[in-house]
């Protein structure tokens, strides 16, 4: 079996509104095997997002091979999830019908969407919400309506963009164990971005560092704990603290050039 | 980590789904009576100070022209008392054109053909547009140009082309509409969030489905902020192709009302206009709150108990 996501020498450059060139990646290598949970750590503006559009298919990459369960990727793939740092949900659909959006777009009838999307809101705990609009709901709620929305879809590969870094540290935690538990039971590939490396190792398997931009990836490291995991427990063991500290002292160096440029942008 | 002890006790979760099931939420049943009827209170002052504003400026007006008409003079200036005989006579009887709701409905008919007319050309143009980057550079020019000449002039050549029967009145009126929705609804589908359509994309939708599903969802509230604006312009648009010239109208009534040297059949005809176009507004908002019955309420809306 090919493995889930293989990126290959991959490099993305912009054309910014002012005409220069800039790059976001450069020659980024990354494989992520099928049924793997990978988190992606890297001082901001490093390309993680970026990273993340080009294996969805958003954006085509501009040099170097991109490819999705050996097939190289040209479009939007129909195995991919994703979901959205800020909220995605579509504001003017009820809960029912952002969760039933997916299999609606795939030709499945109105009626089994709804069925299917019920089933769905039960399972990420929104059972009688199924009328409410998104405004009504608390940024978590809207959360689990996306993780709905992009699971309905039962996609290999799911991609995540810092998808709880807008929600208080509690609303977190469950949200990570309700993801971990969800994982388990589709047995997806997973790339989880983040700039919290903690919430990193709690969830995966392996952890990719990306270099300050342009981003490469500098060294990626597994995270040998064992499963299933409760996000909040995992973090008192020793294990715990000895991987954070080797991931940190190579991704401590990354975020000070990152930020030793933004002081320099900004005093320009 | 300093959440960390108070996260722990949050984890307590069903084991079939790993899920906590949020209880659904119970309906608002505590409310102070005492704030209620304050806020009864506070309405019921904002009427009567409404109403005694055009008690004032009314009153002020009738005896300025009763007690000294050299300084204001009824002839020129009209007179409350003669508007309100005015409109008696026109319901009561009938107007230099024949029964006053022949006038009212001709111009109705105008106003709305024109505004159906011009919001459908302004959505379907708007939208186009905003898709399709080829057609938007093209074009714009030549949009941006029209907009920026007088459009009501446009009445005189209508009135030539089309005839002095309803069909001029509704080309000006709907010239005047589609411009404002026009720019509304192309700006609306320019604005939609890239996340949504990213979304949508992802999640399986074609251009089709984009267009019906986001596009058009999300610009919506653009386009019916827009008609707000355009029903007034569509009434603008009927009047002034009446003056143009026709046979039957509210337009037309003040046309010749003015030609009488009656500036109180002037006033009791912009009356009529007023109305129609608060009716009109009223009917856009109920329409607005239920197409768009989505989006949170307004800031400063929320009753504060």
């Amino acid at each position: 079996m090919p493995p889930a996501i293989e990126l290959h020498g991959v490099t993305k450059r912009f054309l910014t509104p002012s005409g220069a060139v800039f790059t976001a990646l450069r020659d980024l290598d990354m494989v992520v095997q099928p049924g793997e949970f990978c988190a992606v750590v890297g001082p901001t503006g490093c390309g993680k997002s970026t990273t993340l559009a080009l294996i969805s298919g958003l954006e085509p990459a501009s040099e170097g091979e991109v490819k999705v369960f050996g097939e190289p990727v040209t479009g939007i793939a129909k195995s991919i999830g994703y979901v959205f740092q800020t909220d995605a949900v579509f504001p003017w659909k009820t809960v029912l019908d952002n969760v039933a959006a997916g299999p609606r777009y795939h030709g499945t009838t109105p009626r089994e969407a709804r069925e299917k999307a019920r089933e769905w809101i039960s399972r990420v705990g929104l059972s009688g919400f199924e009328d409410r609009y998104p405004y009504q709901l608390s940024g978590g709620m809207r959360k689990r309506v996306a993780l709905a929305q992009s699971l309905i879809n039962e996609p290999r590969i799911l991609l995540m963009d810092e998808p709880f870094s807008a929600l208080d540290v509690q609303t977190r935690a469950l949200m990570e164990n309700e993801l971990l538990s969800l994982w388990a039971q589709s047995k997806a590939s997973v790339v989880f971005v983040t700039h919290d490396l903690e919430e990193a190792i709690a969830l995966a398997d392996r952890v990719f560092v990306i270099s300050a931009g342009p981003g490469t990836v500098k060294a990626n490291y597994p995270v040998p704990l064992t499963r299933p995991r409760n996000v909040t427990e995992i973090r008192m063991q020793p294990q715990f603290s000895e991987i954070y500290s080797e991931i940190w002292n190579d991704l401590k160096d990354e975020v000070l050039v990152s930020y030793e440029r933004q002081k320099r942008s900004g005093a320009a | 980590m300093s959440g960390r002890s108070a996260a722990a006790r949050l984890d307590e979760v069903t084991p079939e789904t790993g899920a906590p099931q949020v209880p659904a939420p119970a309906p608002i049943t505590d409310m102070s009576a005492q704030r209620i009827r304050a806020r009864r209170r506070y309405q019921f002052n904002v009427y009567a100070l409404r109403i005694l504003t055009a008690v004032i400026v009314l009153a002020a007006w009738e005896l300025s022209t009763r007690y000294a008409p050299t300084v204001i003079d009824p002839f020129f200036w009209g007179q409350p008392s003669g508007i309100w005989h005015q409109l008696v006579v026109w319901f009561t009887d009938e107007t230099a054109l024949g029964p006053l709701w022949k006038q009212v409905l001709v111009t109705m008919e105008e106003t709305v053909g024109g505004f159906i007319v011009g919001t459908i050309a302004g959505v379907v143009f708007g939208v186009l547009m905003g898709r399709n980057r080829l057609l938007s550079d093209v074009f714009s020019i030549y949009i941006k140009a029209a907009n920026a000449i007088p459009r009501v002039v446009l009445g005189a050549l209508f009135a030539i082309s089309l005839g002095l029967d309803i069909r001029s009145k509704i080309a000006t009126a709907a010239v005047l509409v589609f411009f404002v929705v026009f720019f509304n609804a192309f700006q609306g589908v320019r604005e939609v969030e890239r996340n949504l359509i990213a979304n949508a994309r992802i999640l399986g939708a074609d251009d089709r489905r984009l267009t019906t599903e986001v596009i058009i969802p999300s610009a919506l509230s653009w386009i019916i902020a827009s008609l707000h604006i355009s029903f007034g312009l569509a009434l603008v648009g009927a009047v002034v192709g009446e003056l143009f010239g026709a046979t039957e109208g509210v337009g037309q009534l003040i046309y010749s009302a003015e030609h009488n040297f009656n500036a109180n059949g002037v006033f009791a005809g912009m009356l009529l206009l007023a109305t129609m176009a608060l009716i009109a507004e009223a009917i856009i908002t109920a329409l607005e709150d239920r197409l768009i019955k989505w989006r949170p309420p307004q800031v400063g809306s929320e009753v504060q108990i």
